[in-house]
Order: structure tokens, then C-alpha cells, then sequence
């Protein structure tokens, strides 16, 4: 069994009019079953009001099942007496870096969560520093993280997680509000921990670069597992992807006019490295293998 | 008929210990009509100056004429100036308050004290203009989808008829085609109305394809401020400041580097493609 495992998952909201009468019921999560492998760097897209949100709230016990089964690390989050094993197993970062820190200082808010564990202070502070050193963030120890910027508060929110050693982080638009070199840094951090650290990372986001090097792909729709596969893959289904309101990166999406255009180019290209490769097999007319 | 900012400095808690110098000495002339975007890490500058646009922040120095006035006049009305520099903040659905979605949008224009059906026919214009569907408009502001509540919020604004539209990061937290849809209808807004837009973006690849002009802020200054084209060209500078290029800038240089003769300034994929078909097809 992977470390987050979801069988035949439903999660229905209930709509009440001003009188508390039901209006009807929405399923935000519609049957899901996802088997999620320790180590993967798993990538959830899907358009606002998707599932996205609400099925990634039910991998740390946020959010419980109205049917189906969650199981975290082989706990069923249903299991109360599991709940605070289930949230140290699966850390969550969230869209704004503004409501995730509590600190005064970035150290002391990296050792918040070992400190509410019990874990022993001279403990806490090797992990404050392994955690800070993870994401690139260690020489800001000392600083008040309201004098950071986005990229950075949101690096110091990944250690905050890092720091009570879970298995696996869901991250869930962590770049939303930031610019382009607070995104690259957010991305370089997160790669970092699932490369060198071994964590497992559940990465939602509507940035479509931000996803090529992940293991596995799920598009969300209407609550449901729409498509899956590798980046490469996904990035394939250009036009299914826009019917459901999302996008490729744009090489992928050069490479696919070009083709339009009567080009010969293969499908999902991901890389401007492979572009430049393809299209040059492409005009010396060396290619041998359309894919 | 047009904005200008002249040598405009601004200072953040002047004579204390926190001082800070948010803008140092901006100089631009905004013509009516135009779609302007402004990129800039965070903490360039970017929201100090939309402040300084319609008043709510007053430059520590420096001037500002709107139409040719002085805002600084002191017999200049500020309140017309909000009224006619509309604002449109990161999350504009955050204040959405209303009990359904066409009470909000009215309670601006209410507040210039208009009557109430022109109240009301500014509302039907600005929730059109934003491409809400009508079914929506007495549905309650909470039941709406991200991207849908961020029109509503953006008629709320629009409903005061403001000749300059400036929105802080109108796509964040949006899906792709919920990007599309909101910069598109901007771009209508701004062909069909001759509306002045300024857009502040932290995605390079949007301000390629919608507007004339970049102005690049850093440090409080402006950097550059030219064509998406121009601009673009400086993109290694512009990484520097922790901003960077559309990612098609960067395949078209790679090209370059491949010994492609190919045109490395094009910002679009659409003309990227364009430029790669004449080259491979000549």
C-alpha cells in the first residue's frame, strides 16, 4: 500500500438555504481511488472548483469522507485516535505565506511544530536548522519574517512542515501570490525535498511549468479523476486539456502549433532543451521515429 | 486628457526610525486609451504608485495632474478622482458584502449619490461588460465560483465609469481559462471603450499578449518602459531583478544559439510560430 491510499472516496457538501433548509448537495469529490507511492512527486490539476482543494484536505485529515476510505501511511483517517499521527505523516502548505507563519523570528517559527510534538529542545533546534538548510533559507534565521518576501516566507512555511518530519507535504498553490523568482525558488525548494530529502510531495497548482518534473500527473473535473499520467503524457492532450479550463507550457504549446502547421514534431515536448533537439532533428531531416 | 506623474518620491514613515523610501523620483505620462502593464518583484513599488494613481497615498514629492488638474490642488476633489481612477485590489472578492451579486455592484455608483436607475443601468452595463451571466446577478456573491466573483468584484469598479481601470494582479488563484476569460474581457473593455488599463502582473507570458506597453519597477525607480517587445529583450537584466522573460523569449534565443537565424524579440506563441514557419518552410 503507497503512503496516502483513497478508495471509492466521495465528499459531499451540503447546500442550506437562509432557513437551514437543504438545498442540495454538491459532491466535490466524486468516487475517487488514488494509490499514491512513498517518494513520488505527484502534481494535482484541475479549474477552480475542480475537487483539487478538498480531496488534498483529506490526505491529513482536514476533511473526512462522507464515503470511501483515506488511508495515510496505512491509518484510516476516520480513526481518531490516529489524527495527530495522520498530521505529523502529511505536512500542508497553503496559498498565502501571510496566514501560515506565527513567529516572531524565522527560527522560532520553524520550531513551532516540533515544539507542540514534545520533541526534545536540543532536538528542535537540529531540526529547525536541517529543515532551514532544506530550503535555502538558513542565513534568514535570525530575521523577522515580516521583512521577507513571498518566496522566501513561503520557503520558511516548508521548513515549518519539513520540521515535524513528515513522509509526505501537499502543497496546495503555494506560488499563487507569488512573482517569478519567488515561484522558481518555492519550485527549486520543493524538487530539493523530494530529491535529496525523500519526501513525498502532492504539488496542486494552475502554473503548468511548475509540474514538468513530476512523476505523475491527476487532472481533476467535476470532482473526479479526469485524466493521469506522466507530465509527458498529459502535456500530449492538448485540446482535452483546454476543454477542461487548462493550459500547457508554453514550449509545449509552440511545439503543437508548429505541428498545426504541418512541422514534424513529436507530442509533449516539455523542455526548451528537447525543443531545440527536436527541431533540429527536424530540419536536417534526421528523425527517424514519429512518436 | 491623460495622467502624469511628475519626479514623484514617496517616503513610508517619514522622520522615523522605519523610514523607507518606497518610490524614488517616477516620471510617466499615461495616455488615454492605453493598456499598460507593470511588472516588479515584490516590494518593487508596484501598489505604492497605483496608490499615488487615485489618491490614496499623497507623494512626500512630486506632482500628479489628472485631465491637466493638480490633484494636489487644494481645491481639487478627490473624491472625483476615485471615481474616475477606478481600483481594483489583489483578491477584489474579499470584499465582496452584498446579500447578491447586483446589490454589490450598485453600492459603488449608490455612493456617488446618482439616481437610481441610472444606479441600476450602470450596474447591468458594468456585470455585462465583465461577461457574468444574468442568471447569476441575484444570486449571493459567496455561491460564485473563484474566477466569477472576481468579475463581480471588477464591475463593482467598473460600475463607478472609471476612465482609468488599474488592477493589482487580476488572475491570481485563477485557472488558465479563468485567466483568459478575465484579461480578455479587459482587452474588449479597453478596444471597445478606449478605457485606460493598467495591469500589475507577476506572469510575464500574460503582459506579452495583452498589452502596448511594460513598465518595469525596481527598487522604487522605473527600469524600463517600452513595447513587450523591448522590454523582453532585456531579459537577462531583467532576472536580476528577480523577474524574467515569457518562456517563448527563451526557446527563441536557444534557437539563436543553435545557429537558427530566427527573430529572438517575438513575445507570443503565436508569433513565434509565425516566425519559426517562415524560417523552416522560407
Amino acid at each position: 500500500m503507497g503512503i496516502i491510499r483513497t478508495k471509492d472516496v466521495v465528499f459531499e457538501y451540503i447546500r442550506r438555504d437562509e432557513e437551514g433548509n437543504v438545498e442540495g448537495i454538491v459532491k466535490a469529490v466524486d468516487n475517487v481511488s488514488i494509490n499514491i507511492k512513498q517518494g513520488d512527486f505527484i502534481a494535482v490539476l484541475g479549474h477552480n472548483g475542480s475537487g483539487k482543494s478538498t480531496l488534498a484536505k483529506h490526505m491529513n485529515a482536514i476533511l473526512n469522507p462522507t464515503e470511501g476510505t483515506v488511508w495515510v501511511d496505512g491509518m484510516d483517517t476516520k480513526d481518531e485516535k490516529e489524527v495527530w499521527n495522520i498530521r505529523q505523516t502529511t505536512g500542508m502548505v497553503f496559498q498565502n505565506p501571510d496566514n501560515q507563519i506565527i513567529g516572531q523570528v524565522v527560527e522560532e517559527d520553524v520550531g513551532f511544530g516540533p515544539e507542540n510534538m514534545g520533541v526534545l529542545t536540543k532536538e528542535i533546534w537540529e531540526r529547525v536548522e536541517e529543515s532551514l538548510r532544506a530550503v535555502g533559507m538558513y542565513e534568514f534565521r535570525k530575521h523577522s519574517p515580516n521583512k521577507l518576501s513571498g518566496g522566501q516566507k513561503q520557503r520558511v512555511s516548508i521548513a515549518g512542515v519539513l520540521a515535524m518530519h513528515p513522509k509526505c507535504i501537499v502543497l496546495d498553490e503555494p506560488t499563487a501570490m507569488l512573482d517569478p523568482n519567488g515561484r522558481k525558488e518555492v519550485i527549486r525548494a520543493i524538487r530539493g525535498l523530494n530529491q535529496v530529502e525523500g519526501v513525498t510531495v502532492i504539488l496542486i497548482t494552475h502554473y503548468m511549468e511548475e509540474i514538468i518534473h513530476a512523476d505523475k500527473v491527476f487532472v481533476m473535473d467535476q470532482g473526479k479523476i479526469a485524466m493521469e499520467g506522466t507530465p509527458k503524457e498529459i502535456f500530449s492532450r492538448v485540446e482535452e486539456l483546454k476543454s477542461l479550463r487548462l493550459d500547457v507550457p508554453q514550449v509545449t504549446l509552440l511545439a503543437y502549433e508548429l505541428q498545426k502547421k504541418g512541422i514534424s514534431l513529436p507530442n509533449g515536448i516539455l523542455t526548451i532543451e528537447e525543443f531545440v533537439e527536436q527541431l533540429r532533428l527536424t530540419m536536417t531531416g534526421r528523425r527517424t521515429t514519429v512518436e | 486628457m491623460s495622467m502624469i506623474i511628475d519626479h514623484v518620491s514617496y517616503i513610508y514613515g517619514e522622520g522615523t526610525p522605519l523610514e523607507h523610501k518606497a518610490l524614488s523620483d517616477i516620471s510617466l505620462n499615461i495616455p488615454d486609451g492605453q493598456f499598460v502593464g507593470i511588472i516588479g518583484h515584490t516590494g518593487s513599488g508596484k501598489s505604492t504608485l497605483m496608490q499615488h494613481m487615485n489618491g490614496l497615498l499623497k507623494a512626500t514629492k512630486g506632482h500628479i495632474y489628472f485631465n491637466g488638474e493638480d490633484i494636489y490642488d487644494s481645491d481639487y476633489d478627490m473624491k472625483k478622482l476615485r471615481s474616475r481612477v477606478g481600483l481594483v485590489f489583489q483578491y477584489p472578492e474579499h470584499q465582496l458584502f452584498e446579500i447578491d451579486v447586483f446589490s454589490d455592484v450598485c453600492f459603488g455608483p449608490r455612493n456617488l449619490g446618482l439616481e437610481r436607475k441610472e444606479v441600476e443601468l450602470r450596474a447591468y452595463d458594468a456585470l455585462r461588460k465583465v461577461g457574468l451571466d444574468d442568471e447569476l446577478y441575484y444570486q449571493s456573491p459567496f455561491e460564485l465560483s473563484g474566477g466569477q466573483k472576481r468579475r463581480a468584484a471588477i464591475a463593482g469598479v467598473l460600475a463607478m465609469k472609471p476612465e482609468i481601470l488599474i488592477l493589482d494582479e487580476p488572475t491570481a488563484g485563477l485557472d488558465p481559462k479563468g485567466r483568459d476569460e478575465i484579461l480578455g474581457q479587459i482587452k474588449r473593455l479597453q478596444v471597445q471603450t478606449g478605457m485606460t488599463i493598467l495591469l500589475v502582473s507577476h506572469s510575464m507570458e500574460d503582459v506579452a499578449e495583452y498589452v502596448d506597453r511594460i513598465i518595469v519597477m525596481n527598487q522604487g525607480r522605473i527600469m524600463l518602459d517600452d513595447t513587450p517587445r523591448e522590454v523582453f529583450r532585456y531579459y537577462k537584466e531583467l532576472e536580476e531583478v528577480g523577474l524574467a522573460a515569457p518562456q517563448v523569449t527563451y526557446i527563441m534565443h536557444a534557437l539563436r544559439e543553435e545557429g537558427l537565424n530566427v527573430d529572438a524579440d517575438v513575445t507570443t506563441i503565436e508569433e513565434a510560430a509565425a516566425e519559426l514557419v517562415r524560417v523552416l518552410k522560407g
